[in-house]
């Protein structure tokens, strides 16, 4: 950032003289560090996937989960800082619940995205706070079908056929955009979630990671939900093979 | 009326009418005492008769009828007064019905706010029980009590049947045959006759006891409805039947000329 050290990075409060507020950007560098994370909408639900790096070995299994429940029927993944990611599900939390006390309804997705993004933003406005380092994508199935938004920490927010965010979100997308994710149901694209998280994950850089996966759909009553053990390992199963599978093609040329 | 007091208008507006004394004089303090506590929720509104609940063997049953009474009035003939808590809790509720509406939303939220964590840990039937009872105790020491009763069904955490009573004062027992309201003088001894002493009753034997119940209650108590459900919890299923209703005999009604 060629703007450093002029001293216009320091306060959320303040515009450089480009017009740009470098704390919302440093915060969205920080989403770029994070594990990959992407969800996808198909014709029946919505699933992510996570790529959690695991930075410690003695880590227990499924700690520090980056795949929050909101609501019944509202999922939210995440990217970024992990204290901030559940500072933020918690205050989706609250607003699902505001939500279902005063209209006795569940909360529509698009409006938790917006009233999520509106608190994000919030964040981007003053001096003595700093902005969120993390990036939520929200998914629900309901009346209107599989629905999938995603906010960033500046607060805009959209909805998305297929989304990626983090580290590898550029080789992510690329991936996404191969599928034809409105055609597809959940079982089909959890597999394909599993499987582009192993081929954008770079070995070289992080060695260990845990596959997150979650889904709301029809066929889970409209409920958000980590996908069961069977189906989980199912989807690692195809994943890997279809890594090999590309590998070895590469050492026949 | 808040800027002006009985007592003293320092700045009268029109400074044109003529003084009057009467206006100057101090009365003494304007902050009359609290005479009395509020009397808000002292009368149930809407309300529900009796809630029937038995435990039989490896689940409860709990039957309540679907009508909504405004004082003698039958006011609304369709509504339910059972609940699913989550996969493991029903409860049915006596009393009012804006109170039940309440503590309904309060729980569905509390279920909501469990199933989020995701940690495997679930409310069961005693543990909602105790925390009714906490709520409803808590509502009467503060002179405003929720105006029902209620009955709660699962199963404990050793996969026993569990059925528990609470009332609006907090008052709480847990029994194998629970009746709220009404049906307490009328079906509790129809359950005992059937119960007491005797080995865990079938699902089948439970269900035909508690419709017998129902019906009984529909005769005798002016309050009860013919159209009921019925909410079945057994190990990993529950059950909620909304579309019985009460035969009856009516062979004795010899001097209705409809009946005749």
């Amino acid at each position: 950032m060629s703007s450093i050290g002029t001293g216009y990075d320091l306060s959320a409060s303040q515009f450089s003289p480009d017009g740009r507020v470098f704390q919302v950007e440093y915060a969205q560098k920080a989403v770029e560090n994070s594990g990959t994370v992407i969800g996808l909408r198909g014709k029946d639900g919505v699933v992510f996937a996570v790529e959690k790096i695991i930075t410690s070995k003695l880590f227990e299994q499924s700690t520090n989960k980056r795949i929050f429940t909101v609501d019944r029927h509202v999922g939210l993944a995440v990217a970024g800082l992990i204290a901030d990611a559940r500072a933020l599900a918690e205050t989706a939390r609250t607003e699902a619940s505001n939500y279902r006390a005063d209209y006795s309804a569940p909360i529509p997705v698009r409006h938790l995205a917006d009233r999520l993004g509106m608190y994000l933003h919030a964040y981007t406005l003053y001096s003595f706070v700093r902005p969120f380092g993390c990036s939520v994508m929200m998914a629900a199935y309901g009346e209107d079908g599989p629905e999938l938004f995603m906010a960033d920490p500046s607060g805009v927010h959209f909805g998305y056929y297929g989304c990626s965010i983090g580290k590898a979100r550029q080789s992510a997308k690329t991936e996404i955009e191969k599928l034809k994710t409105s055609e597809l149901t959940c079982a089909e694209l959890i597999k394909e979630a599993a499987k582009i998280i192993y081929v954008i994950h770079d070995e070289v850089k992080d060695k260990e990671f845990e596959l997150e996966l979650s889904w709301v759909g029809e066929h889970t009553g409209g409920r958000h939900q980590l996908v069961p053990k069977d189906v989980h390992e199912a989807a690692e199963r195809y994943a890997k093979a279809a890594l090999e599978e590309d590998s070895d093609s590469d050492e026949a040329m | 009326m808040r800027f002006t007091t009985s007592t003293m208008d320092l700045m009268p507006l029109q400074a044109s009418q003529p003084f009057d004394p009467s206006k100057y004089r101090y009365t003494g303090p304007n902050v009359q005492p609290r005479q009395l506590p509020n009397t808000r929720s002292q009368a149930p509104i809407t309300t529900g008769t009796s809630v029937i609940g038995l435990q039989f063997d490896g689940g409860v049953m709990i039957a309540a009828d679907k009508l909504g009474s405004y004082g003698s009035l039958a006011r609304y003939q369709n509504i339910g007064r059972l609940m699913r808590v989550n996969d493991h809790v029903i409860l049915g509720c006596t009393g009012d019905y804006a109170d039940f509406q309440f503590l309904r939303d309060i729980i569905d939220q509390k279920m909501i706010d469990e199933e989020c964590l995701d940690d495997g840990i679930v409310t069961r039937a005693p543990a909602l029980h105790c925390w009714l009872t906490r709520v409803l105790y808590n509502r009467r020491s503060r002179f405003d009590p929720l105006w029902t009763t209620f009955v709660v069904g699962g199963l404990d955490d050793d996969g026993k049947p569990f059925l528990g009573f609470v009332d609006k004062l907090g008052t709480a027992y847990t029994a194998p045959q629970i009746v709220s309201g009404m049906g307490g003088h009328l079906a509790t001894p129809l359950l005992r006759e059937k119960m007491d002493g005797q080995p865990p009753l079938s699902e089948a034997a439970a269900r035909e006891l508690l419709i017998r119940c129902m019906t009984v209650c529909y005769y005798r108590d002016c309050r009860a409805f013919s159209k009921f459900q019925i909410a079945t919890l057994k190990a990993g299923s529950i059950k909620i039947e909304d579309d019985l209703e009460v035969k009856g005999d009516w062979e004795v009604a010899h001097f209705s000329k409809e009946h005749a």
